[in-house]
């Protein structure tokens, strides 16, 4: 079972646009554009939520795809997206003082 | 722009979504600029929880890109909680202010809260005329102090020189100064209209020769020879296109709740006070008739020579008395890049010619009064 916890980095600007996530990196402006699976992930990114659960609940609810796949890809791009400063991984749930509020839908 | 902005930004288009919005927080200030265009007393300024709910309804409605300005945003006692709540609500915030309130603490902050930009009005690179354009001794050197905090937190600071008669021959000396400094500079040529229509501030524009000396500073517009080509031929592309963002994907918002086109478009569209901000931005009939209005039907425009690279700014044109008229500031800069005169210009001149010859017509057997009123 993975115990990988993710988090929206606070220091990213985000919005949806027609149910697309833009995300403005903090680092240095760039200008992301968040597919929908990482959408999911990202919307889904509460800290505690574990990311298998994220996955069986949020993205093999949606999509027909075998849990082990959807769970790899899904670390797989929360590690690309925490590269990028979009997200915040973790072996432990995230905490955030300066938690970003709402959804940014 | 990056082409994933481009592609954002044209994408919001053609929902509607109002992707970027300045919100000026205040028209109080602690400068007394030449040529600022604002009233500085405060008429009733929305409070803190006003500001909060909008910004909640703006995030609802799309907005993406935040600006923060006035007035000066630091003399708010309430600006930190504002923007702390403005990036809980992930707005992608840019601050305009003169800086002069922002020290080490401030900036400190400010990188915390992971803003985007402070863009900072500097005038000049001499202390003497800097301080006579905002009329606060010392001026220069708090913003030029401040400017030194926000960079060594790492945050990005962009000078904005407005060009007028006061500082007219110091804007290669403070490009030159924003490079010590490590931050970018813009320049602008553009004195706004007072909010109230006065225009007399007008008269601190720059003339036309130094206009002409800046559209060819390559170092300002790049390729000189293409910036100040002779515009192409006027396509049916260009005539069907939007005069610019105002109305389609950006809009204002003023410290007393009033929703505008744009900054410089004072056309009232409705108050936050009494109708939701995306009630205004969608069913405003002024926001509407501004979103209707393409090139093609400006009177004046659309024949232009100029019409397919002019940066017309419908608001200045609204300022003039007809916002689907020529806006002359813009004409003028027009013929200062190319050299080629205004549709507008040359109407002008042409009205002007019948005057002159009206005067002997008028002449015989009057008094010389009513000849100097012909």
């Amino acid at each position: 079972m993975s115990s990988l916890y993710i988090a929206r980095s606070p220091r990213v600007a985000a919005r949806a646009l027609d149910g697309e996530m833009m995300i403005m990196s903090g680092r240095d402006s760039t200008l992301f554009t968040l597919n929908e699976t990482a959408t999911i992930l990202w919307q889904s990114a509460d800290g505690v939520t574990p990311l298998e659960r994220i996955v069986e609940e949020r993205i093999c609810g949606e999509f027909e795809v075998y849990p082990d796949e959807a769970l790899h890809d899904a670390e797989v791009l929360a590690r690309e997206l925490a590269e990028y400063g979009i997200l915040v991984v973790s072996q432990e749930p995230i905490l955030q003082s300066t938690f970003p509020i709402g959804d940014s839908r | 722009m990056s082409d994933l902005m481009q592609e954002v930004t044209s994408r919001a288009f053609r929902l509607n979504v109002p992707l970027n919005v300045q919100l000026d927080l205040t028209y109080r200030c602690n400068e007394r600029c030449v040529h600022c265009y604002l009233d500085h007393r405060d008429h009733g300024e929305m409070t803190t929880a006003e500001i909060k709910h909008l910004l909640e309804d703006m995030a609802h409605a799309g907005v993406f890109i935040l600006t923060l300005s006035g007035g000066e945003i630091f003399v708010r006692k309430d600006i930190f909680e504002i923007i702390e709540h403005a990036r809980q609500l992930m707005f992608y915030v840019r601050l305009k202010t003169n800086a002069t309130l922002i020290r080490e603490h401030e900036a400190r902050r400010l990188r915390d809260l992971a803003i985007e930009s402070i863009q900072v009005s500097i005038y000049s690179h001499r202390a003497d005329v800097h301080d006579a354009v905002t009329l606060l001794p010392g001026s220069l050197e708090r913003s030029l102090d401040a400017i030194r905090f926000l960079k060594a937190h790492g945050l990005k600071v962009i000078m904005a020189n407005v060009l007028m008669t006061y500082n007219a021959g110091d804007y290669a000396k403070v490009r030159s100064l924003a490079a010590d400094l490590g931050v970018e500079c813009t320049l602008d040529p553009t004195i706004t209209p007072m909010m109230d229509g006065d225009r007399s501030v007008l008269r601190l524009g720059v003339d036309h020769d130094a206009l002409r000396e800046v559209f060819r500073d390559e170092e300002l517009v790049g390729d000189a020879e293409s910036f100040c080509a002779i515009p192409p031929e006027v396509g049916e592309d260009d005539l069907e296109s939007t005069p610019c963002s105002a109305g389609h994907t950006a809009c204002y918002v003023s410290p007393y709740g009033d929703v505008f086109p744009c900054v410089q478009f004072p056309l009232p569209t409705g108050n936050i006070r009494r109708e939701r901000f995306i009630d205004i931005w969608r069913h405003s009939t002024q926001m509407n008739d501004v979103r209707s209005i393409r090139v093609k039907d400006l009177p004046t425009c659309s024949s232009c020579t100029h019409a397919s690279s002019c940066s017309r700014c419908p608001g200045l044109a609204y300022m003039e008395g007809n916002m689907r008229g020529p806006s002359s500031q813009d004409c003028e800069k027009s013929f200062a890049r190319t050299g080629i005169p205004s549709a507008n210009m040359l109407n002008n001149k042409r009205a002007g010619a019948n005057l002159v010859q009206i005067l002997p017509v008028a002449a015989p057997g009057n008094s010389p009064a009513a000849g100097a009123i012909a």
